[in-house]
């Protein structure tokens, strides 16, 4: 009995260092941790009221305004809608398992064990797949037009396929920005310039309103593809800036190395230089995927329904009007799933890459 | 990079026909891979150029800048210099730039003012304050700026009164769900000669603490110029005050009809624009101040504490400025995101230049043009910001050694 009266005295006493450690060090701190404890309990209580015990959980818009908290009924009657857009109702479970093997894929590509050379052909494959099954009028499937699909799903297909297109384009204006070819470099230089100092909605506007001028008379390209275009032409400019810090890492003697092999300049770089700038700026750029996940979001300015338009939408409907918190909330607690866990992958990662680097 | 060694003979160099050999010394590839990259571009800018003159034809559209002198004949909902719908495109343009710069400029200081605090306070010894600003900072990094405008914007317009059953805190100040509206002092000469006076005694400042360090290098005596200097400054602008003759008219905002008129006001659309431009870009920048102070050696803390100075000296004297250096390129970064992100004011119906462009694209048709102004004024603002950030960087960077 007394070895446990001494182990939870020396627990007591370590508590007790730690709070005067971190809350309470000095006369400012213990005010601090006031000031702060004060607000958790307001904003926290207030928070908690909301969310979860003053909540209403039925879908019945009389019952929500009675009620003094969040209506999560409003979530429970349009989730369908938020997520998946207009897409037929009784073809949505074709989205979803789409989505679903979409974020299986993005998973396991993102596992070190699995940056092998096969993944690109299950890549190509899978995206294949994933066509079919939104677009249909294969194997039995109703064909589903693309200007019907919405939410999240293509969301996550602009996002995506975003990258990877933004990917090999970003790698090649990073390395025309450092070509000895006068003209290349020019080109490159005034592309990723350009790009870089005008805001993506002008990019979108520019491929909405302008670029349907640019085609010849009766050539048409879809909306979602011209979309989808700007998106990989900016993502792409950002990610050649970032693969241009990894090519400026990579010391001297590796470049001089390659060629002291005889290697080509392609040669040397696919051997050699690339791969080892990639696994310096693999952090960057997935934060500059992230940020590319966010900004696919303002592809509702110039009309097409993704998953912040569609919550939009879900609001517009009079009788769910008061209710757009709740909607905010749950589309924003989606992004933040999404974006939060890519960050920690990114941070991770980087401690990751560091541990290799030491030894 | 030249190459260091000469390339290795190759056994069957001779047999190649003239031309080839010519193709495989690098410099004459060199010259073919631009020819061909250029002349495709060329071909390409070509085939775009003609199929634009081609539609822009069968549409009837005038190419050209003459549409900036025509009346814009819309209504814009604020302005800082005067305008009115019988005003030309180019003042309405004009009026947009005006707005844009307005809330970048407001949104970069009050974005580093707070991400500056926050990126402190991550770093505090007090572990409450760090969860909390870590938390800050995870939540409004993490979800898109466009949501969170939307958001704030739907949240003021629902969560404020009405102007006729406006908030009324204190004095002539109104809050409603149109904006917020308060008095200001009428316009009067002598605040002119306030502003000059303010001037000159900021001149004054300079030179006071231009003579301060020389004495004190000469002499080794400090002399507290920042106080000297603020109190000459103040009095000189009271004096200004006092001969221009002490106006005390004032401009306050009155109900009429469905809405306040008169004294100064910022809209509904400004603030939430603020707002999520500046909670959203402040993150970022609290995580570069945070990356910027912890890249400064520890060694640096524990001898300015062994020198006896107190915290907050050693964080402003000793630690900033070394931080600094790390910290001015990345925030020159989010100063241009945060211009560039201003862009979608369009979405809170804040009249920038994006919104008046799109409007007059709407009207006039002449969407090459208003995108082409639009795009060149962003890349100027883009560039002044970084000239601007590199000249104080490389100012900062001086004091290496």
């Amino acid at each position: 009995m007394s070895d446990s009266g001494a182990t939870q005295r020396t627990l007591a006493s370590r508590s007790q260092r730690w709070l005067k450690q971190n809350l309470f060090s000095s006369p400012l701190n213990s005010l601090i941790t006031l000031v702060c404890l004060y607000l958790l309990y307001k904003v926290g209580g207030a928070a908690l009221n909301w969310v979860l015990l003053e909540a209403t959980w039925i879908a019945d818009p009389q019952a929500c305004k009675a009620g003094a908290g969040a209506c999560w009924g409003f979530i429970a009657e349009k989730h369908r809608y938020i997520l998946f857009g207009t897409y037929p109702y009784d073809e949505q479970w074709r989205p979803l398992v789409a989505m679903l093997g979409f974020i299986a894929l993005i998973c396991a590509s993102l596992h070190k064990s699995c940056w092998k050379i096969w993944l690109l052909p299950l890549w190509i494959v899978s995206l294949g797949l994933l066509g079919s099954l939104m677009w249909g009028g294969v194997f039995g499937l109703t064909y589903v037009e693309n200007s019907l699909w919405g939410g999240l799903p293509l969301t996550l297909l602009l996002a995506v396929i975003g990258t990877i297109c933004a990917f090999p384009l970003g790698i090649f204006l990073a390395l025309g920005r450092r070509s000895h070819m006068p003209m290349v470099r020019v080109i490159c230089i005034g592309f990723i310039e350009l790009v870089r100092g005008v805001p993506l909605i002008s990019v979108l506007f520019m491929a909405s309103v302008m670029f349907p001028l640019f085609l010849p008379e009766g050539v048409t390209i879809d909306k979602l593809l011209r979309a989808q275009v700007g998106i990989i032409l900016f993502t792409a400019a950002y990610l050649a800036e970032v693969f241009r810090g990894g090519l400026q890492a990579i010391p001297k003697g590796q470049y001089e190395a390659a060629e002291g092999l005889a290697l080509s300049y392609w040669q040397s770089m696919r051997k050699i230089i690339l791969p080892q700038a990639l696994r310096l700026v693999i952090p960057p750029t997935v934060n500059s995927f992230i940020s590319m996940f966010k900004d696919t979001s303002l592809v509702i300015i110039i009309g097409l329904f993704d998953l912040l338009a569609t919550t939009k939408g879900a609001i517009k409907d009079p009788q769910w009007r008061a209710f757009y918190v709740e909607g905010y909330v749950f589309t924003a607690a989606l992004f933040f799933i999404f974006c939060y866990s890519m960050a920690r992958y990114s941070q991770y990662l980087e401690k990751d890459l560091k541990k290799g680097y030491s030894h | 990079m030249s190459r260091l060694t000469p390339p290795l003979p190759r056994s069957d160099a001779n047999k190649r026909p003239w031309f080839l050999q010519l193709f495989y010394e690098e410099k004459t590839r060199a010259i073919i891979y631009q020819i061909l990259v250029t002349g495709a571009l060329i071909l390409l800018g070509w085939y775009l150029v003609s199929n634009t003159l081609d539609n822009l034809a069968r549409q009837n559209i005038a190419t050209g800048y003459g549409f900036l002198s025509l009346e814009a004949s819309f209504g814009i909902s604020e302005s800082m210099i005067a305008y009115s719908p019988a005003d030309t495109y180019g003042r309405a343009l004009m009026v947009g730039i005006l707005n844009t710069i307005k809330v970048s400029i407001v949104g970069i200081l009050l974005a580093t003012l707070i991400g500056t605090l926050v990126g402190i306070a991550r770093l505090s010894p007090n572990w409450l304050l760090r969860q909390f600003s870590g938390a800050y900072i995870n939540t409004f990094r993490n979800v898109p700026l466009l949501l969170q405008l939307f958001f704030w914007y739907a949240l003021i317009n629902t969560s404020l009164p009405k102007p006729r059953q406006a908030l009324n805190p204190f004095g002539d100040t109104f809050i409603t769900n149109r904006g917020i509206y308060t008095a200001i002092p009428e316009y009067h000469v002598a605040y002119w000669w306030m502003l000059a006076a303010a001037l000159l005694g900021m001149l004054g400042w300079w030179l006071l603490r231009r003579w301060a360090i020389r004495r004190q290098q000469a002499t080794g005596q400090p002399f507290h110029h920042g106080i000297a200097g603020f109190c000459l400054t103040l009095l000189a602008v009271i004096a200004a005050y006092l001969l221009a003759g002490a106006p005390s008219a004032m401009d306050a905002p009155v109900l009429q009809g469905f809405n306040f008129k008169g004294g100064w006001n910022i809209s509904t659309e400004f603030t939430a624009l603020l707002l999520g431009l500046t909670i959203y870009t402040s993150t970022y920048i609290a995580e570069i101040v945070r990356s910027g102070i912890e890249s400064v050696p520890k060694g640096q803390w524990e001898a300015s504490n062994a020198l006896g100075l107190r915290p907050g000296q050693i964080l402003r004297e000793i630690i900033l400025p070394q931080a600094l250096r790390v910290i001015i390129p990345p925030l020159t970064n989010q100063f241009l995101n945060l211009t560039k992100n201003s862009s979608l004011a369009v979405a809170v119906g804040y009249p920038d230049l994006v919104s008046i462009s799109n409007t007059t694209m709407n009207q006039t048709g002449q969407a090459i043009e208003a995108i082409a102004i639009f795009m060149t004024i962003y890349l100027s603002l883009s560039l002044g910001i970084s000239l601007f950030m590199n000249w104080y960087n490389n100012r900062m960077a001086l004091v290496e050694r």
